[in-house]
């Protein structure tokens, strides 16, 4: 007997997709339940993963399916944050005539697609997971089919992403042929597994995640994609999908190909340094605020992967942390975003922030405070996300990834402090409607608690991290 | 001492600022102002109690308080010693006068104001209290923020220029000191900064982290080549963030060397004199100079202010006790004098609308309680003997004649430099004939003006003529600071023979 009750999660996960399938085709104009049923399942799924948070590391399916601490940790994260993605964008997707019953669903399969990478400990499993979950990603994308840029943007992303694909699967079936398995245990224990094959393999491998993350170089698809699709899903992909593809990185860097270090580490250090400098350079000449974020957030997974880069257990905990307070930053920056609305339509201009200071304060306090936290300013907990990082990178004596990192949050700073100088020192504009929903006004207020209020009790989140222990 | 008296200190601001932010707005702004006046008196008062349970004869840390904020890894830790009592008193003193003087200068948005200052004090105060080099850290870049949002708000034409170069540059120098800082925590495996008083820091690797610190201190201080920003910073920003600015961000620099760059990096320390006596003998020069050339009333006392506190980090680095204290002295004074010269600048522009000093001359008869105040600041500026600048000045330059005869000599250069601009611009303002009509529309000091310009004026004419209660407090710390310097240069000698 297989341990069903571990994969109950998905399992359930799986039973609900079909069943709100059936209940959006025999039930008409069913988009409202439908959406309000999958935030319920959410909540039951979350409490289910939540649940599994006290078993040790087990193995499923033939050692093809790993449950301990690092994948309760990261589930609990992808589902708490899709829940109040939901909640913040049901009056978006209300207002701009885009709420289908297949949204809601799109949403929990691609959940469904993270979970499975979150936990898998085989090439195919994982490979499986992703498709899973970039497939629903490209129809949402497009989501919004009446509007050029959105289909344009789904377009963009199922190419760049189908051949990101490809160069993973070609990555994939080299290390199963020099190792003799897809098995990640099983390839760790390989004696070969240092052959040359293996770490061409591994570099396919890292390409194909580096593009799910927009890391630079593999990063060009984001800005387009960001801009283009529906504001709430663009909040789905600043999010979700990154934390997945990170915990995919973990498990792959640090269980196979551990005995590689040396080789990807430097492309590591590579991309990261990249990522950092190209992001807070592009983003300073930015008039979009979804493409800002793009830009923003390859600047921000670069920080991320220099944790992963440092090769230690601190450095795993100080992505992991990296990615909760950015989760954190994304979803108060798109409650932001979200609420400049007048007459249905929805402002993404940098320019539409233009002294909202004046007509909007409590708004512009929380612009206020996560763009400082997006830079890095103590005592918000961007800045101690940074510090985590920084604290793991110099503990390996990488000072150049230091050093650099640390400049680039300064250049990084610049199109930050624009933003709030044109949302405090410029002219007012028209003011925007404030009849938001009770869903988007509290995930916004969460949200820029948190980043505040971070730094009262910075132990708390460290504990649950501590407990994650890869290596 | 049960009652975290350093903590109430910091958290007093912020709990009227949220108070301010959170109570019903009304049109009127009285309830903010004065919410926000009583609690930076009672503020005052806490920190003048604090100054009298003070112990001067402890050179130790006292008021310690220690809560565990990161298990295992940082500790929030605060305490003060002679050295930083001073500026806390300092900056409780000046956050008051600076909201009485909001009362004319801000016109629109005073509400945010007031939070926003209230927030500058807990950081400020926040600063001089830690005693862990994050903590100390996290205030110190916290800071920024509403300085930001003071200049790019309520500032002048080229404020957004000003505000962006102010937070650039120092965020730019301030990243370093974040690297070091981890650096000392990999090394030591603390950041507790009694616990690296005691074990000192290995001295191969001093030279660069001094240069962390030294980065971000040099900045804020700020000394040549990188002062650039400041006088653009106070040129834009409105009277009270000049104030502020002047009185105390800039100091937050002098301690910062003090406690850090010397009682951490002692080796390193003696080692970069030279460079600092360089940069800080050309900051006295070169900028004494400069601010003779100045048409703009505010440039030319900020142009001044990188003078003084080329003074200051002269005084810090001569490591005799006369020296320190000096500086320390001379910081106080600088904070008062400068604080009251700005506000005195303020006074007029706010009447006349400009800072050009070739619109102004002959105030005096129109204007003659404001020309009598404004000479007394212009002579402490200037180091008058009786004043608050000429104690600071001579116990500095007393500390430099001792360590470097040459040094002390173009410094003392500086001194008559120093009178010279001084008075050139108080000749230029307030004597001569009136040459522009529109000086004869102006009107004496309105009585909340008066009431803060007298008061400064009376403290810095009270420690010019009587300074024993501010250096009796600074010595025995500053003594225990300088006995730790020589132990350590004393075994780094001995460990290289």
């Amino acid at each position: 007997m297989m341990n069903l009750d571990l994969i109950f999660p998905e399992i359930f996960l799986s039973l609900s997709i079909m069943f709100l399938l059936m209940v959006g085709v025999f039930k008409k104009n069913s988009e409202n339940i439908v959406y309000n049923l999958s935030t319920i399942i959410l909540l039951i799924l979350l409490a289910l993963v939540v649940n599994l948070f006290s078993v040790s590391e087990t193995f499923v399916f033939n050692n093809s399916y790993k449950i301990d601490s690092l994948s309760s940790f990261m589930k609990t994260l992808t589902i708490l944050s899709a829940i109040f993605v939901m909640i913040s964008s049901f009056s978006y997707l209300k207002k701009s005539n885009i709420l289908k019953i297949e949204y809601p669903i799109l949403i929990l399969s691609s959940i469904l697609g993270m979970m499975i990478m979150i936990s898998s400990n085989d090439l195919i499993i994982f490979y499986l997971g992703l498709e899973l979950q970039s497939l629903a990603l490209y129809v949402l994308a497009s989501f919004n089919r009446d509007n050029v840029l959105s289909s344009e943007s789904g377009l963009k992303y199922f190419v760049l992403s189908a051949l990101s694909s490809g160069l993973l699967l070609y990555g994939c079936s080299l290390v199963y042929g020099f190792s003799g398995s897809t098995n990640f245990t099983y390839i760790s224990n390989t004696p070969t597994n240092t052959e040359y094959g293996i770490i061409f393999g591994l570099v396919f491998i890292i390409v194909g995640l580096a593009f799910k993350i927009s890391a630079v170089p593999f990063h060009m698809w984001a800005p387009d994609v960001y801009q283009g699709s529906p504001t709430s899903v663009t909040l789905f992909f600043a999010a979700l999908p990154k934390v997945a593809a990170l915990t995919v990185f973990i498990r792959i860097l640090y269980t196979p190909f551990i005995n590689l270090i040396d080789q990807w580490q430097t492309i590591l250090v590579f991309i990261s340094v990249a990522s950092m400098i190209f992001g807070a350079v592009a983003a300073i000449g930015q008039s979009n605020l979804k493409r800002l974020i793009a830009y923003s957030s390859i600047s921000h997974m670069g920080y991320a992967l220099a944790g992963l880069a440092s090769g230690s257990n601190q450095g795993i905990q100080s992505s992991i942390m990296y990615i909760s307070i950015y989760l954190v930053m994304t979803l108060a920056f798109f409650s932001c975003l979200l609420m400049l609305r007048k007459k249905n339509i929805f402002y993404e201009k940098i320019e539409d922030l233009s002294g909202l200071s004046i007509n909007h304060p409590i708004l512009s306090i929380s612009f206020l405070v996560v763009l400082f936290s997006l830079a890095g300013i103590p005592p918000l907990a961007g800045f101690f996300a940074k510090f985590y990082i920084f604290m793991a990178v110099i503990e390996q004596s990488m000072y150049f990834l230091a050093i650099v990192g640390l400049l680039s949050t300064v250049i990084a700073a610049f199109y930050y402090l624009r933003l709030i100088k044109i949302i405090y020192f410029d002219k007012p504009k028209e003011k925007y409607e404030t009849d938001h929903t009770i869903g988007l006004k509290v995930t916004l207020a969460i949200s820029t608690g948190m980043l505040i209020l971070y730094f009262i009790y910075p132990g708390l989140l460290n504990e649950m991290v501590s407990r994650i222990a890869v290596i | 001492m049960n009652f975290p008296i350093l903590s109430s200190l910091i958290i007093l601001p912020t709990i009227g600022a949220l108070f301010i932010l959170f109570g019903r707005s009304s049109s009127k702004y009285n309830a903010a102002k004065y919410i926000s006046l009583f609690v930076s008196l009672a503020n005052f008062i806490l920190s003048l109690y604090l100054w009298y349970l003070f112990d001067k004869a402890n050179s130790g840390f006292q008021f310690v308080e220690e809560r565990i904020w990161l298990e295992g890894f940082i500790n929030y830790k605060v305490g003060i010693d002679g050295i930083s009592i001073l500026f806390i008193i300092l900056t409780t003193f000046i956050t008051p006068l600076c909201i009485i003087s909001v009362n004319s200068t801000i016109k629109n948005r005073l509400k945010d104001f007031l939070v926003a200052i209230l927030f500058m004090e807990t950081m400020m105060i926040g600063v001089f209290c830690s005693l862990d080099l994050v903590i100390f850290y996290l205030f110190f870049e916290a800071g920024l923020i509403p300085m930001f949002l003071i200049i790019g708000i309520w500032g002048g034409e080229r404020r957004v220029y000003s505000a962006f170069k102010f937070f650039l540059y120092t965020l730019l120098g301030s990243v370093l000191m974040l690297i070091a800082i981890i650096t000392i925590y990999w090394m030591t495996g603390t950041t507790d900064v009694i616990e690296l008083y005691q074990i000192g820091i290995d001295a191969k690797y001093q030279d660069l982290l001094w240069l962390a610190f030294f980065s971000s201190f040099a900045v804020k201080t700020p000394m040549w080549p990188v002062h650039t920003w400041l006088p653009d910073a106070h040129v834009e920003a409105p009277t009270a963030g000049s104030v502020l600015l002047a009185a105390i961000l800039l100091k937050m620099a002098g301690y910062g060397f003090i406690r850090f760059s010397v009682g951490l990096f002692p080796v390193a320390s003696e080692y970069f004199v030279p460079l600092v006596f360089g940069l800080s003998l050309i900051a006295i020069v070169y900028t004494s100079l400069v601010a003779l050339m100045q048409e703009d009333m505010k440039k030319l006392i900020a142009y001044s202010s990188v003078a003084h506190m080329g003074f200051v980090t002269m005084g810090i680095f001569t490591m005799t006790p006369q020296g320190i204290e000096g500086s320390i002295f001379q910081m106080i004074s600088h904070g008062i004098i400068s604080a009251a010269l700005f506000l005195c600048v303020g006074v007029v522009y706010e009447r006349m609308h400009t800072r050009e000093i070739n619109k102004y001359g002959g105030i005096v008869s129109v204007m003659p309680r404001y020309a009598v105040v404004f000479m007394i600041f212009t002579l402490g500026s200037l180091g008058l003997p009786g004043t608050t600048g000429f104690i600071g000045e001579f116990l500095i330059l007393l500390g430099t004649f001792k360590v470097n005869f040459l040094v002390a000599t173009i410094a003392s250069l500086g001194v008559i430099l120093g009178a010279a601009y001084m008075l050139w611009l108080y000749k230029r303002v307030v004597f001569g004939e009136i040459k522009n009509t529109e000086v004869n529309k102006l009107v004496d000091l309105k009585r909340s003006e008066m009431i803060i310009l007298s008061v400064l004026a009376f403290v810095s004419i009270l420690f010019g003529f009587y300074p024993d209660p501010l250096l009796s407090t600074t010595s025995a710390s500053v003594q225990g600071l300088i006995d730790l310097f020589n132990i350590n240069i004393n075994i780094s000698t001995a460990s290289n023979l």
